[in-house]
């Protein structure tokens, strides 16, 4: 059997296409079925985009790596459930053009933080942990409430997830800037922009600087969002004996 | 492996060494870049106050400059200067491609280096762990690339020697996945032909699943395969001695590029990757261990007849502990790719003190002993400045990695144990920030053990430098 191997090693071409060949089987087996939507996503209610200013606090994250140490994706395991919240469903980071489910924990895990804290806390820690975690030892970021926020062109952002996509209607792209100045403000009559992305938004103004919309703005809304879309209780409630039993499994 | 003489009938092989010696010289620049940014990051997370409160200095802007830099510029330049190196002395024939040529891809990847280090440092990622250059990067090295793969495909054509030696068939199978993860994994739209952002085509579960297909086969062809390719070159080079078994290589080779593949989803465990492909990944992890030790056995075994070489020769030593650690690495890897494992290990720093025994121990000590071998012939000179030199690397390099991943042994498993830890009352006992603060002294000593790689680094530039100012 060896002796035919010889043939491989005196030709480059042969050695060359039997090595995609091989590389191209484990590639494929792995990969190709994840795109059958409707195995691998389960039915959920109330899964949405991020609004223009969610959008753009979500590109400070990207920028600032935080990535790097907050992980956001919560396992199938009980201390995990419990100390964060629901495990994560693949049908909650869809839309995220990449995924940022995170592969360590400097940090703990963010899946879930919309909520947890006033957008207060927030503040004060992005730009000094150690003010509200005296033992943190994560970078501040001082700049964020002074820089303005990068939406004058987030619709062509909005357009381009359109493409490879993530929802996004005309409405939704042509109100984008004023949909983000709308959010980051106290301003009440925000019914159109709960119509466009459902009666969850939250609109406030999150830096606590009705003045302009800055990168704190932007990404506290983005925090202030993770987590918080799924409806759990018709989730939990629907049988889904035919989906990926995600959560069945306690090895 | 022959010399220039065994062919004494043909003129001796003008070999270029020119190209050679440039990406030697780029590899030991980029190795200390990249190990002194590990450092800083190191004390940075013990002592956050290194942050300065500077955007382009905070810790997640600049742990990307470490992992690429050593990585790609370390790493991969050690990678070009070895594979030009043998490709051209397996083959009896001078490297394919005009000097002019040569050059371009030469400047055209520390160009490609340049350019990811300044996005990083401007904010400017795709956030995927070791695909972070943006869009126009990633085309920038796909060109670069492309020039790599056909210089070495058109010197193995234009061979003297028809037998291709198993060094190449590993340098090849390097070469040409990482082409094809590198193209599959950075799909994206750009956000404006002049804007430096794009949005992944990928998106959730698919992301996850194509970026760790990508990020560990980045480990199992990046930094496996083409030092495999060394190993097989340099090892029996330096011992003197033929490689252990022509049939293991065979089985090693073709094993190894097939089960490497599928072990990606062994980073999603518990998550909402569908189960199957969980499984598959765990499975294939685990049948990797095979091939691993079997190229493993195959190295260290070369030294049969010559083992008396590693107590005089501190390159040998290298070079023979790096395929320990690979041993090492390629056991404790597959036991973390277990779920039950895993549920303790991810998200810790037990993966960061896995990936650092084989980053340092495997690859790092591979390209140590594969350049202090190359210095001194691509340079003409009979022998390096200073073996005393060489040895006390080594001792430091090597305490600085038994520091490192002790360090992070602790750290991991402790803070893995601590989260899921539960009271008399049945409720978890302890919050996230106590983990923290209880791997403070171990966040420490992990910054001391890179101290020490990095001094070894340094010292190994000192006797490069010495070495080729030498009249001879």
């Amino acid at each position: 059997m060896f002796k035919h191997h010889d043939k491989i090693e005196r030709n480059s071409i042969l050695l060359l296409i039997l090595t995609i060949i091989v590389i191209s089987i484990g590639s494929l087996v792995e990969i190709a079925p994840l795109f059958r939507m409707e195995t691998v996503i389960e039915k959920v209610e109330g899964m949405r985009p991020f609004t223009p200013l969610e959008l753009a606090g979500s590109k400070i994250y990207k920028r600032e790596g935080c990535y790097s140490c907050h992980s956001q994706q919560i396992r199938v395991l009980r201390d995990e459930v419990e100390r964060y919240g629901h495990y994560s469903l693949a049908a909650e980071s869809m839309y995220d053009h990449p995924f940022q489910w995170g592969s360590k924990r400097t940090g703990p895990d963010l899946a879930r933080v919309g909520g947890k804290y006033s957008d207060n806390w927030h503040s004060r820690h992005l730009v000094n942990p150690r003010s509200v975690v005296p033992q943190s030892i994560m970078p501040g970021y001082k700049f964020l409430p002074e820089r303005d926020a990068d939406i004058s062109d987030i619709a062509t952002d909005m357009e381009v997830l359109r493409q490879v996509g993530v929802p996004y209607t005309d409405d939704m792209i042509q109100n984008a800037v004023s949909d983000a100045v709308l959010q980051a403000s106290n301003d009440r009559d925000f019914d159109a922009l709960q119509k466009r992305y459902g009666g969850k938004v939250i609109v406030r103004d999150f830096d606590g600087n009705l003045n302009k919309v800055s990168e704190m703005d932007a990404l506290i809304s983005y925090l202030q969002a993770l987590g918080t879309f799924v409806d759990f209780a018709k989730f939990d409630g629907i049988q889904n004996k035919d989906k990926t039993s995600v959560g069945e499994k306690h090895d | 492996m022959s010399s220039e003489h065994s062919n004494s009938h043909l003129a001796p092989v003008k070999y270029n060494y020119d190209i050679v010696k440039l990406f030697t010289i780029a590899a030991t620049f980029w190795g200390i870049v990249g190990f002194s940014v590990g450092v800083l990051i190191a004390f940075q997370l013990a002592f956050p106050v290194l942050n300065f409160n500077v955007e382009w200095l905070s810790f997640g802007r600049i742990r990307p400059l470490h992992t690429s830099s050593v990585i790609f510029a370390f790493g991969g330049n050690a990678l070009f200067a070895t594979s030009f190196f043998v490709v051209q002395r397996t083959s009896q024939v001078r490297i394919w491609g005009s000097d002019n040529f040569l050059k371009f891809i030469f400047w055209g990847y520390q160009i490609f280096i340049l350019m990811a280090a300044y996005g990083y440092l401007n904010g400017i990622t795709q956030a995927k762990e070791y695909a972070e250059p943006e869009w126009y990067a990633d085309l920038w090295l796909t060109l670069i690339w492309t020039c790599y793969l056909l210089v070495f495909m058109m010197t193995l054509k234009n061979r003297k020697e028809p037998h291709i030696y198993v060094a190449n068939w590993f340098f090849l199978g390097f070469i040409v996945t990482v082409a094809i993860l590198h193209i599959v994994n950075n799909l994206s739209i750009p956000l404006r032909w002049d804007s430096s952002h794009s949005y992944s085509i990928f998106g959730g579960v698919q992301s996850a699943m194509i970026q760790w297909w990508y990020a560990h086969n980045a480990v199992g062809f990046f930094l496996t395969a083409g030092f495999l390719g060394m190993m097989y070159y340099f090892i029996p080079k330096r011992a003197g001695r033929p490689v252990y078994s022509y049939r293991l290589s065979i089985i090693h080779f073709w094993s190894l590029i097939f089960i490497y593949i599928w072990a990606g989803p062994h980073h999603l465990h518990y998550t909402s990757l569908p189960d199957w492909v969980q499984t598959l990944g765990m499975t294939f992890s685990i049948m990797l261990w095979m091939p691993s030790w079997g190229g493993m056995i195959n190295g260290i075994m070369t030294l049969s007849g010559a083992w008396d070489k590693l107590r005089t020769d501190p390159v040998l030593r290298f070079l023979i502990t790096s395929v320990a650690f690979y041993g090492m690495s390629t056991f404790e890897g597959p036991l973390m790719a277990i779920r039950s494992v895993n549920a303790l290990s991810h998200y810790t720093d037990w993966t960061i003190g896995h990936v650092h025994s084989g980053a340092l121990g495997w690859v790092a000590f591979m390209s140590f002993g594969s350049l202090y071998h190359l210095v001194p012939v691509l340079w003409g000179k009979k022998e390096l400045y200073s073996m005393k030199l060489v040895s006390l690397h080594f001792w430091i390099a090597t305490t600085g990695i038994v520091l490192y991943i002790s360090a992070m042994w602790i750290s991991g498993i402790m803070q893995g144990l601590m989260w899921r830890a539960y009271d008399d009352m049945g409720f978890l006992q302890y919050s996230f920030v106590e983990t923290v603060q209880a791997m403070h002294p171990l966040y420490l000593t992990r910054a001391i053990g890179g101290v020490l790689f990095l001094t070894g680094a340094c010292i190994m530039a000192y006797n490069f430098y010495k070495t080729i100012k030498s009249k001879a």
